[in-house]
């Protein structure tokens, strides 16, 4: 008989989700369903407001990737007001989304889903010299590794063990038989643990000096906000600068030495990861950090494109005004559409909500009904995965070099062949992986501007089409990002100088999707097909897989009209 | 939980390798966060020696979590102090190593042992239309859960401005019906930490206050501490003077923004927002939002979404009529300050008229909007 496993909630994450596992005779997962269940209603606030104010409420979707929908909406009202924002605000929004990337996915890492790999009270039982030798064995170039440093971080965990109150790490799946690190390997990771949380703050300032604040730094339509003046005390100038630039090796450091040397390591205890939870197979990357505007994409860092059933050997383009392409069903969601009406593109999209689930409190969601908050977007009736390793397998298969070399060097390592990157582990090193690509895309960028201001051009903003006055009656247009957890867009249609209509469609939403009206699963729910469980009340299989997507369900939910008015009626150019 | 084996701040940090100087310094950099004078240390010090580990429930509803983004970035005291050494973060759903069963067998154990002693931390708010099926953990409802866990709480903290006022989801038109901890619980004590997200500092100097002086702090009649939203931020921002001189940012880019000329022109809400911007500053101290160019959009406020556009000065904020002078409306009607700023700029016309204005400021070159309780 079928068992099920729900877990409600999935922690580490961002927002709410839910996880309903169905496992066979032998604890395997045969069948899943991803839930969303929180739904705010941004998209519907939006209407009627000043476009120019869009991406203060957009970015208040989500704190845990800041800036990204920001980034997308200033993006979309520029491309429907027709500006071109100047190379520096191109240079600076590209530093901002670096610094996000790097500690985004620093803090996914140890602080998100390290807990499903490391045991924290198995580092009770470590040797600190057996610790330092493994230390300086995996990263010999980090410095914090003799056997004092791991003795006081053992008589750390002792102590706070000993003292009853375990805080965030009670009740949690210690002694779990799935567990493969050795004592000494869990304790490296728990002082790591502490060592990051302890960096992230730091390299987060690079956010502080242009936007002001983080999280939520301060974004501007046709540009950035923080001005240029190297020979001024109040604006961005040498010592602005300097604050920067003394970040950003540390922030290499960090990454080479400390995030990708653990990750390894623990990639190498765990290799029946690189086989389980693959999933779809199918990969999308809208593609980012423009080189020659925002509009020519043959010179972004990271390239646009789609790989289907795991081919590497083509790429297929993306076009997000095709209406063939991006569409989204709602077999399984709690909207309705017109009658006869299954599938629209973001142009014609119509959203009613309809909530047709159990009534609160509840035990189970039914499969056979629509059980999620979430849309089920498809791209040419194909369900995709979005995130970094889409993004790492359209770089490679595009043939871009620095993919390759990062992507061969760590597989070399981990000696696996590129088929080993379909699968949970595979998600989970693709991360770290494009994080040593942005961490040095980081210096290159902040070279960049140096070199810009070397050239007497210290522009950062466009003002000619600010004022609302310059404004046709009536505009549309797109803006698209990769943010950290995959593709990105928001659409915008502007009338008489107010928002007529806004959609948004993002990353988690491709993955966390439920099935589609031909039964597709989504991406979570696929690659949770065929984990094992060996302990299914202690669902620690699910949580890996789950994890190493990096969810977040509060950018997921879907908006829709409070009324069931039709929302979105959209042409992008 | 056996209270006997729960230990104090101190004897944990001992425990954790900390020494006494090492203790001390960090007692002084808590005071510092707080304001306090220096003769209040040797009471930091005494508290922090015997006080248990004080348990926190940090619930989620719709939010986004940059709260709890903020939190992990405090400078001082670092998180890390924060969340082993002086409470004991037993619920987040954030941070927390257990999922599923297993979080809510915590928050009923420590709901069960800690009964009235635990301080419930709300990040987000509760969608209350529809039954609350907008948000829902474990099968249940947000609303149902906030209830449930704020009935023994000893004191309720609402993080951020979705907490303390309803943030973006409850702007207008409100399609779920999201409503702040103040509109659901009534019969606990509620601190109210806004912004969006709040300071990391703010946020820690809110709760290491609560643990060292054991008392919940003074609050405003928004029910904020007021050792940290007290005064506006255009009191004390570095950029005052050029408002009282007339110099102000016309367009983005310009001159004056190049030399970090006034923003008030360009929208800034620092004149009618509360909060400790301009002070403790973002992410240690390196910068605000006013000093790095762009406007103040008042965050911390209440219905701040519904007060733009954001790039619309503030003379243009509909406000409810009031009478009174620009400095007993900061003092007194917390967010209702425009008018102060309207006189305020009303009073520099007339410095102006007279001759008696600064040289150099290009000053305003509209009169200001009418006084807009007129509109009322």
């Amino acid at each position: 008989m079928s068992k099920r496993v729900v877990v409600d909630p999935v922690t580490r994450i961002e927002g709410h989700l839910r996880i309903e596992a169905m496992l066979d005779d032998t604890n395997h997962v045969h069948d899943a369903m991803s839930s969303g269940t929180m739904w705010r209603g941004i998209e519907v606030i939006l209407q009627g407001r000043d476009p120019r104010d869009a991406w203060a409420f957009t970015e208040r979707i989500c704190g845990v990737c800041t800036t990204v929908h920001a980034l997308a909406s200033v993006r979309a009202v520029e491309n429907a007001l027709g500006i071109q924002v100047p190379p520096n605000a191109d240079v600076i929004r590209n530093i901002m989304f670096l610094t996000q990337y790097v500690q985004d996915h620093v803090i996914h890492f140890y602080h998100l889903h390290a807990l499903d790999w490391v045991d924290v009270v198995s580092a009770l039982k470590a040797d600190p010299a057996a610790t330092s030798a493994l230390a300086q064995k995996v990263s010999p170039k980090w410095g914090l590794s003799s056997p004092a440093y791991f003795s006081d971080i053992a008589g750390t965990v002792k102590k706070f063990v000993e003292s009853g109150q375990l805080g965030i790490f009670q009740n949690a799946y210690w002694g779990h038989p799935a567990y493969k690190l050795p004592p000494e390997a869990n304790l490296m990771a728990v002082a790591h643990y502490l060592e990051a949380l302890k960096w992230q703050k730091e390299i987060i300032k690079i956010h502080t000096v242009f936007g002001g604040k983080n999280p939520h730094p301060n974004y501007l339509v046709g540009g950035v906000p923080s001005a240029i003046a190297l020979q001024s005390d109040n604006a961005i100038n040498m010592e602005r600068l300097n604050l920067i630039r003394d970040l950003i090796p540390r922030a290499i450091d960090i990454v080479e030495n400390l995030y990708l040397p653990d990750l390894l390591a623990v990639a190498s205890f765990y290799p029946e990861w690189t086989k389980i939870g693959g999933g779809l197979g199918n990969y999308m990357a809208y593609g980012d950090l423009p080189q020659n505007g925002i509009g020519d994409i043959s010179k972004f860092r990271i390239p646009r494109g789609v790989i289907l059933n795991k081919n590497l050997a083509e790429v297929l383009p993306v076009d997000l005004i095709d209406p063939g392409q991006v569409q989204e069903g709602i077999a399984h969601s709690w909207y309705q559409y017109p009658a006869g009406q299954t599938a629209l593109h973001p142009y014609d999209g119509v959203t009613e909500p309809n909530y047709t689930g159990p009534q609160p409190p509840y035990d189970q969601l039914d499969e056979t009904k629509a059980y999620s908050w979430l849309k089920t977007p498809r791209w040419k009736g194909n369900a995709m995965e979005v995130g970094p390793l889409s993004r790492m397998l359209v770089g490679f298969a595009s043939g871009r070099t620095d993919y390759k070399d990062v992507v061969m060097e760590a597989l070399g390592q981990l000696k696996v062949g590129p088929e080993a990157l379909f699968s949970t582990l595979g998600r989970t090193a693709a991360r770290g992986l494009e994080t040593r690509l942005c961490a040095h895309w980081l210096q290159d960028e902040f070279d960049q501007l140096i070199t810009n201001l070397k050239n007497g051009d210290s522009t950062t903003a466009d003002t000619r089409y600010w004022s609302p006055e310059t404004w046709k009656p009536e505009s549309k247009g797109y803006g698209f990002t990769e943010a950290p957890r995959g593709a990105l867009c928001h659409w915008i249609q502007i009338k008489d100088k107010k928002i007529a209509n806004y959609q948004i469609v993002v990353p988690s939403t491709w993955n966390a999707s439920p099935r589609d009206a031909k039964g597709q699963l989504g991406a979570y729910e696929s690659a949770l097909l065929g984990t094992p469980m060996a302990d299914p009340k202690r669902p620690l299989e699910i949580l890996r897989t789950i994890h190493s997507f990096d969810p977040c369900l509060a950018c997921a939910s879907h908006v829709i009209g409070p009324d069931g008015e039709k929302l979105a009626e959209i042409i992008v150019r | 939980m056996d209270s006997n084996r729960q230990s104090s701040t101190y004897s944990v940090l001992h425990q954790h390798g900390v020494d006494r100087r090492a203790f001390l310094q960090f007692c002084t950099a808590m005071a510092a966060t707080m304001g306090l004078e220096a003769t209040m240390l040797p009471r930091i010090v005494s508290a922090m020696e015997t006080k248990p580990r004080i348990p926190v429930l940090w619930l989620h509803g719709l939010e986004c979590t940059c709260c709890s983004e903020s939190f992990i970035r405090s400078s001082h005291p670092i998180t890390q102090d924060v969340i082993f050494n002086m409470l004991s973060l037993d619920y987040d759903e954030t941070l927390q190593a257990a999922a599923g069963e297993q979080c809510e067998e915590i928050r009923k154990k420590i709901m069960t042992d800690y009964k009235g002693r635990y301080i419930l931390a709300v990040e987000g708010n509760a969608p209350t239309k529809d039954g609350g099926v907008y948000c829902t953990i474990g099968g249940r409802t947000f609303l149902d859960i906030l209830k449930e866990t704020a009935e023994d709480a000893h004191a309720i903290v609402a993080w951020g401005s979705c907490a303390s006022n309803g943030c973006v989801q409850n702007a207008h038109p409100n399609p779920t019906g999201a409503e702040p901890v103040k509109k659901i619980i009534s019969n606990k004590p509620i601190i109210n930490v806004p912004g969006c997200p709040p300071i990391a500092e703010v946020m820690t100097g809110v709760l290491t206050y609560i643990l060292t002086f054991d008392q919940l702090p003074e609050l405003d009649r928004n029910g904020r501490p007021k050792m940290f939203y007290g005064q506006r931020i255009h009191d004390k921002c570095y950029r005052r003077a050029f408002f009282d001189a007339g110099q102000f940012v016309e367009a983005w880019d310009d001159e004056g923004s190049h030399k970090g000329w006034c923003l008030y022109k360009m929208g800034c809400r620092g004149p009618s927002t509360y909060n400790s911007c301009s002070t403790v500053k973002w992410n240690n101290g390196v910068s605000f939002p006013i000093g790095s160019g762009h406007p103040c959009i008042g965050c911390s406020e209440e219905n701040f979404w519904d007060n733009g556009p954001f790039y619309h000065r503030l003379s243009s904020i509909p406000v409810p009529g009031i009478d009174s002078t620009p400095d007993a409306v900061g003092k007194t009607l917390v967010g209702l300050a425009g008018i102060g700023v309207a006189a305020h700029l009303a009073s520099y016309w007339v410095r102006r008229a007279s001759g008696k204005e600064l040289p150099g400021g290009t000053g305003p070159t509209e009169k200001p909007a009418e006084h807009p309780a007129e509109k009322e």
